[in-house]
């Protein structure tokens, strides 16, 4: 089955990737809310501190009024001096010195004056610093570094991580069971339906009472199954009905005729009379006995019966049989016959075998030679039959496998031969899931090559 | 020899009983299935000819219930060839089987096989001393040399034959012999009888007096 083809899979893949989308977007969100909410707290924080400064001013001469001095309480002092991840620092500027007049023990070196009019807040780096401009000239700053709030932050960020990975591959575990269960009747009904392919016709899938889709779609199959089936069981019917209806007429003409032909009979115009109709009611029951042959093949109602044998024991016994017929037409046959076992329906594979071997002396020649060989070649069973007679004209050759075709039909319908021999040779082959194929030129004879599986 | 032939075409029936007639078998006909079942059951025939598909009560049915009592050997006759009715009717207790449609020359042979099965004799050629008899050719020498003997006498002395041994009453032998149409009188036995001894030997054909005949 093709991974991408699949519905199952194909199912697991949007819902896998849609479960991802919705779980990294509120992952983000989460991570976002949570990154703001810390900023906000520590801006607040920095601007409740920045008073504390402001307030311990005074003016350094009276009347001035921008000249101020600001004096740092020791309690303020301790309060920004603390060592630890929440130690804040401050750092005055007073006039317009670039260089900061008062700064706390924490403080860094080389914090730059922030212009005046910039937002009261900024972020240098790993430090967040919020700043006052009391007077015109000066500038309180009062800064804490985001160290620890960035650790923290990505240590959230990895706990939403691992939760979110956890969470996905459950949903697609629960995904899979859920996708597997939903599947499983289509599962059933392709069993079933592979099963009635390949010739049983009694099975049927079972239908949960619940009026599901799959459900209604699996009676409707069974309803179809079921038509197949009687359809099936209807030929098999008119097969054998047929047989009979054909088979008995042929009987009753043949013990008459017979009888009539074991009597006295002295008239040799009623005795000829007699063996024309024999004639005639041998041809009828062979062509019966073909047409019946290619009816159940056709309908595949009959499996063959594949048993293992020898394809050169079978080549013998029918040479044995056929010597007789080959020597009346003076027609020599050589055989190189190698083991080659096979799977097959041995009276079938019988009847292959004839056809074959009479088509060849048939259609040969007075002084004609047939050659038939047996070997296993990759696999195969193969069997070759060829004749060095008249061969087949490229018109004819395409046709040669249709029912009731002829070559030469007045040549050939005198001989009590049923014009189906090859037809249903090929039908055997092919119901043995085998290939025949055949090579011949006008006047070069021609070869008959089957192949048999295994 | 007597053979019941159940067969509903009427055509065939009539044409099997001229051709086993002919064959000099006694030759009883019955053209359904109760008729047949009812016949079967009075008398003891050597064999019986069964059509498969027989209005009434068909062949299977009819074997089934015969076989309840009798051991008759049964010759089916069938249109159907399928393999799976093919074993049905042996497992039913059929002894041969012949698909329609048969040439006669077959079907005697194969009814010629079943009766010899019945009586256990394996072999076609039977020798009693330095008389051979064929039952396939139907022929018989002795010593060497051929005997004619018209199709009668050769059933009665191939039916001696097959019960070599057992003291084969009249009453048997007519019933064999002779169909149910026969109204041969009985004493024709006693002709026939008389020229086989003739042709084959006085001591041939030994008579039990208020018994039978025997063949030693």
């Amino acid at each position: 089955m093709n991974f991408f083809s699949s519905i199952r899979w194909r199912l697991q893949l949007w819902y896998g990737l849609l479960l991802f989308t919705v779980l990294c977007g509120f992952g983000m969100a989460v991570y976002q809310l949570e990154s703001g909410r810390q900023a906000r707290r520590l801006d607040e924080e920095l601007q409740r501190r920045l008073p504390l400064l402001v307030e311990s001013q005074h003016p350094v001469r009276p009347g001035e009024g921008q000249l101020r001095e600001f004096v740092i309480s020791g309690r303020n002092a301790a309060r920004f001096d603390q060592g630890g991840d929440d130690s804040c620092y401050y750092v005055v500027w007073l006039h317009h010195s670039q260089t900061p007049v008062i700064y706390s023990a924490t403080a860094p070196r080389d914090v730059p004056r922030p212009e005046a009019g910039a937002p009261t807040v900024r972020q240098r780096g790993q430090l967040r610093e919020a700043f006052l401009f009391p007077g015109p000239n000066d500038c309180v700053l009062v800064g804490r570094s985001i160290a620890a709030d960035a650790a923290g932050l990505r240590q959230l960020a990895w706990r939403l991580a691992g939760i979110g990975a956890t969470v996905l591959l459950l949903g697609l575990a629960t995904g899979s069971w859920l996708v597997a269960r939903a599947l499983r009747p289509i599962h059933e009904i392709s069993v079933t339906a592979g099963k009635i392919a390949t010739g049983d016709l009694t099975q049927r899938i079972p239908v949960e009472n619940t009026g599901s889709e799959l459900s209604q779609l699996a009676a409707v199959l069974n309803a179809t199954f079921a038509r197949l089936d009687a359809a099936f069981a209807q030929q098999a019917r008119f097969t054998a009905d047929a047989a009979h209806e054909l088979r008995t007429p042929v009987t009753v003409m043949l013990t008459h005729l017979q009888n009539g032909l074991a009597s006295d009979c002295e008239n040799p115009e009623h005795r000829e009379a007699f063996e024309a109709s024999q004639r005639a009611a041998q041809r009828m029951r062979r062509l019966i006995e073909s047409l019946l042959e290619l009816a159940r093949l056709d309908s595949g109602q009959e499996t063959v019966q594949r048993n293992p044998l020898d394809l050169a024991e079978t080549v013998a016994d029918v040479l044995k049989l056929l010597l007789p017929l080959a020597a009346g037409q003076v027609i020599t046959i050589k055989s190189d016959l190698a083991t080659t076992p096979c799977r097959a329906d041995g009276d079938r594979l019988t009847l292959v075998v004839t056809n074959l071997l009479t088509n060849a002396i048939h259609h040969n020649q007075r002084g004609g030679e047939v050659w038939v060989s047996t070997r296993l070649v990759g696999g195969m069973a193969v069997l070759t039959v060829s004749d060095n007679g008249p061969g087949i004209s490229a018109e004819h050759l395409p046709h040669i496998f249709d029912r009731f075709y002829r070559v030469d039909s007045a040549r050939t319908a005198g001989q009590g031969r049923t014009g189906l021999g090859l037809a249903i040779t090929k039908a055997i082959i092919q119901a043995h899931g085998g290939t025949i194929e055949v090579v011949s030129e006008a006047g070069r004879g021609a070869t008959f090559t089957v192949r048999l599986p295994e | 020899m007597r053979l019941l032939v159940v067969e509903d075409e009427p055509d065939l029936l009539a044409g099997l009983v001229s051709a086993l007639r002919r064959q000099g078998y006694a030759v009883d006909a019955a053209a359904d299935g109760e008729e047949g079942l009812f016949k079967a059951q009075a008398a003891d025939y050597d064999a019986i000819v069964l059509d498969v598909m027989l209005p009434r009560l068909d062949g299977w049915e009819l074997l089934a219930r015969l076989r309840e009592a009798k051991a008759t050997p049964v010759l089916m006759l069938t249109a159907r060839d399928r393999s799976a009715d093919r074993v049905r009717g042996l497992d039913t207790g059929a002894d041969d089987y012949l698909v329609k449609p048969f040439d006669n020359a077959e079907l005697f042979a194969r009814l010629r096989a079943i009766i010899r099965r019945s009586t256990r004799q394996t072999r076609s050629l039977l020798v009693i001393g330095e008389v051979q008899l064929d039952t396939a050719a139907r022929t018989v020498t002795r010593a060497g040399q051929p005997v004619t003997l018209t199709a009668r006498e050769y059933i009665v002395l191939e039916y001696l034959a097959l019960h070599r041994g057992e003291v084969v009453t009249r009453t048997d032998l007519y019933e064999h012999l002779f169909d149910e149409n026969d109204d041969t009188l009985s004493n024709v036995l006693d002709v026939h009888v008389f020229n086989l001894r003739k042709k084959l030997g006085q001591e041939f054909i030994l008579t039990r007096r208020g018994h039978g005949y025997s063949i030693a």
